[in-house]
């Protein structure tokens, strides 16, 4: 345990991890037949390594990491349309930083950059506003991506830019949502699941009854966890109590930030705004109903979509993985990061070949970040 | 991006697009408070919120604000968060 004096509060860290080696007893969990609780979050995914949670746990928790890191679920013919849209010449594109490294077939956003686009990293939707305003012989497309936690941030600046009929502004949707994907993991055979933490800034937009259907239709628990070491530890217990008294619940343990019925005004902004696709396309998951967010018809004038007539709104493409990427096996908890051909050799932080590597919410850049030397001799 | 960061309120900026000034570790900047909004802008001065890519989507205490600052610093996404903040004032120009 020599990682819990890292903890703000080790005693208070101690006591959760005795009482979850305790619990995980009571269960009779080993290392040949484990628990297997699945983080959804990228942030959590990122925690769990950062604070070594999976090494001070015992052996008898498998930690399957989840689909919850958006630029790492983004499809690299997502990328190649936002940089078709960058190298038109009367377009500034702005995004969040996050994606500027993430692959397409050709180039990175970061790549086309280089070679002249007018592309500009933006810390919210608002700049893209701004620029949109002291811009106006030019296009400003917004690249909208992320769970319900950004969604509601795009939303309020399209309704914005209509209020002030700001007609060279745009956002390119790709905004995603949480409850499709694990629903899809849980409809498929090849997953072992027995529990979910939950991401807790989803939550506070949406609330925590959008996943009573994991309780009520696949009777698998899932708690809703802050971002702290300890609220991950106490949320993994929640999760093995659920599990050792054979009930099936979705509890909330990040009360102090996350109201059961989520943020009126952000779910008001989103559900004016955007409404469902038939179907969105995931890196590694393939096509999920409903999972993907376009925008109404009402505010077309802002969708670059309609403007420049691409992505969902016009021709579908269809991409392969780039050869000897298993990001979509990882994503799918199908294979740990370690086991891929590719890690540490062809694929690294600095030179990443699939998205898992890329962001620092990434399962592959997590243990290669905390693994380090380690994680690359255990796959060589 | 996905994570929020603790801000202070400290003054109303633009009351007509529901805009504050919120000071995030040290550094002042504006964001929206239409998610948080109960009532006149003037009553948020001096309480804390976590804040997501500009906007402020949920009340926060202090002591919370200080606990999750901790926690960012310790994922470094604070630091992250605060260069993004400086990369968003950099893209007004025209240079990022």
């Amino acid at each position: 345990m020599k990682y819990a004096e890292e903890f703000r509060d080790p005693v208070a860290a101690r006591a959760v991890l005795d009482e979850i080696t305790k619990v995980v007893g009571e269960i009779g969990a080993t290392a040949d037949n484990p628990v297997h609780i699945m983080e959804i979050c990228g942030g959590h995914t990122h925690a769990i390594f950062r604070y070594g949670l999976d090494k001070l746990t015992p052996e008898g928790i498998e930690f399957i990491h989840g689909p919850g890191c958006p630029v790492c679920v983004l499809p690299m013919s997502r990328v190649d349309e936002c940089i078709e849209l960058a190298e038109r010449p009367e377009v500034i594109f702005t995004t969040f930083g996050d994606a500027m490294r993430v692959p397409g077939t050709q180039k990175s956003l970061m790549q086309a950059k280089a070679d002249g686009a007018d592309i500009r990293m933006v810390y919210s939707p608002l700049d893209a506003l701004e620029i949109a305003r002291r811009n106006p012989d030019r296009e400003v497309v917004f690249f909208g991506l992320g769970f319900e936690t950004t969604t509601p941030s795009t939303a309020l600046s399209i309704q914005q830019a209509a209020r002030e009929e700001l007609g060279n502004f745009s956002v390119f949707c790709n905004h995603i949502t949480v409850p499709p994907p694990i629903k899809a993991l849980l409809d498929d055979p090849h997953m072992v699941l027995d529990g979910f933490v939950g991401p807790g800034h989803v939550s506070m937009v949406i609330g925590v009854h959008p996943y009573d259907f994991i309780a009520e239709d696949y009777g698998k628990p899932l708690v809703v966890a802050g971002f702290e070491p300890l609220d991950l530890l106490q949320s993994v217990l929640m999760v093995l109590e659920q599990i050792r008294d054979g009930r099936c619940e979705i509890e909330n343990q990040y009360s102090r930030v996350v109201p059961e019925h989520g943020n009126a005004v952000s779910l008001a902004a989103i559900d004016d705004v955007y409404e469902a696709r038939p179907s969105f396309e995931w890196r590694g998951l393939g096509e999920i109903d409903a999972s993907g967010l376009r925008i109404r018809d009402t505010y077309a004038a802002f969708d670059a979509e309609e403007k420049f007539n691409i992505g969902y709104g016009a021709e579908r493409r269809i991409v392969e993985e780039p050869e000897g990427c298993s990001c979509g096996a990882v994503m799918t908890g199908r294979m740990k990061p370690v086991a891929c051909p590719q890690f540490g050799k062809g694929c690294t932080p600095e030179m990443p070949l699939g998205a898992l590597m890329v962001s620092s919410e990434g399962a592959c850049a997590a243990y290669y970040q905390y693994g380090g030397a380690r994680a690359v001799e255990a796959a060589e | 991006m996905c994570l929020g960061i603790p801000g202070q309120i400290v003054a109303v900026t633009d009351e007509a697009r529901m805009m504050v000034m919120a000071e995030v570790s040290g550094v002042r900047r504006e964001v929206n408070a239409a998610c948080i909004a109960q009532g006149p802008l003037e009553s948020l001065i001096g309480k804390w919120a976590l804040i997501h890519v500009g906007f402020a989507m949920s009340e926060i205490d202090e002591d919370e604000a200080a606990k999750t600052l901790e926690a960012l610093r310790g994922l470094g996404e604070a630091q992250e968060t605060l260069e993004a903040m400086a990369a968003g004032d950099a893209a007004l120009e025209g240079s990022t």
